[in-house]
């Protein structure tokens, strides 16, 4: 008798014909590769990403709430925690996009001489390293120009109940 | 009854060959709709950060006001129901990879139910201080 796993590896192609599909990679023989890491690094991103989902709808949740709640999601984000966990998500989101992108041309079916990708392997790391710095770059230049902000950490550090202020500038 | 083509071993009975039995026959769609969400997602997250940025600082009339614009407001919805429909299928995979027995229908029913939670509350809010903005 056959080991039962046999089947798993049974696939058929699209004239109906049969083939055995390729075994995936074992992480602890194979030795190190760009795109072995990058297509770890796809997943882990993607995961990550969504977690940090949880920070875009307790922003939203908090503006519907009102000025307090809103205010308290602000500073909790502008404390160096939130920070933090923000340029992460920035980072898995930088990344996953880059990589997403890299993942449609294959898709498409260019991209996938050994070179091209190695080097297109390379283009996303570049990329996700310049978007994410230039992000943060702007981000960190507006935030400081931002009023209230610059006398402290706090970004919309304003009164908990703002009616009919309106911060000046942008 | 297994059958052999040349070294590959098919361990499919006939029955179930005529029967349809085996994938479940949604994979491309699945597939296929993770591609078209990951493509919507590329201008509406491009919108989004640049968004964000220019908020940067602002107080909640501030944020009220930028979400009730008609055009802020669909974007965002888009943004939103893109980003968890993505997520929800995403995750599904890894699920599918390394999930197996009863844990399996468990973890994929929090995913759905989580995912789908996520996103009403996202909708919700978003839709409340769209309708908030005209009287503040």
């Amino acid at each position: 008798m056959t080991d039962v796993r046999d089947a798993l590896y049974v696939a058929h192609r699209s004239d109906g014909t049969i083939a055995r599909r390729p075994m995936s990679p074992h992480l602890q023989v194979y030795r190190f590769q760009l795109s072995m890491f990058l297509s770890i690094a796809n997943r882990v991103t993607g995961i990550a990403a969504s977690f940090g989902t949880l920070l875009l709808v307790w922003w939203l949740v908090a503006g519907a709430t009102g000025p307090a709640a809103f205010d308290t999601v602000q500073r909790a984000i502008g404390s160096p925690v939130g920070l933090l966990v923000l340029f992460g998500w920035t980072l898995a989101l930088v990344f996953h996009t880059a990589g997403g992108v890299r993942h449609l041309f294959w898709d498409a079916g260019y991209g996938f001489k050994l070179p091209d990708v190695r080097r297109n392997g390379i283009i996303v790391i570049a990329t996700t390293v310049v978007l994410t710095l230039l992000i943060w770059g702007i981000g960190l230049s507006v935030w400081a120009g931002a009023p209230m902000a610059a006398s402290g950490a706090v970004p919309a550090a304003e009164a908990p109940a703002p009616t009919t202020t309106q911060p000046a500038g942008n | 009854m297994s059958a052999s083509k040349g070294d590959i071993k098919v361990m499919r009975s006939q029955l179930g060959r005529v029967r349809g039995l085996g994938a479940a026959k949604n994979g491309v769609e699945h597939w296929w709709v993770e591609r078209l969400t990951s493509i919507a997602l590329l201008p509406l997250t491009i919108w989004f950060v640049v968004s964000v940025i220019g908020l940067l600082g602002a107080g909640h009339v501030r944020m009220i006001h930028w979400v009730g614009q008609p055009v802020n407001t669909v974007l965002l919805l888009a943004l939103v129901l893109m980003t968890f429909h993505h997520m929800q299928l995403g995750l599904q995979v890894v699920i599918d990879d390394y999930v197996r027995g009863p844990a399996h229908l468990a973890t994929t029913l929090l995913n759905k139910g989580a995912a789908g939670l996520l996103a009403l509350f996202a909708v919700v809010a978003i839709l409340k201080m769209a309708f908030w903005a005209p009287a503040i």
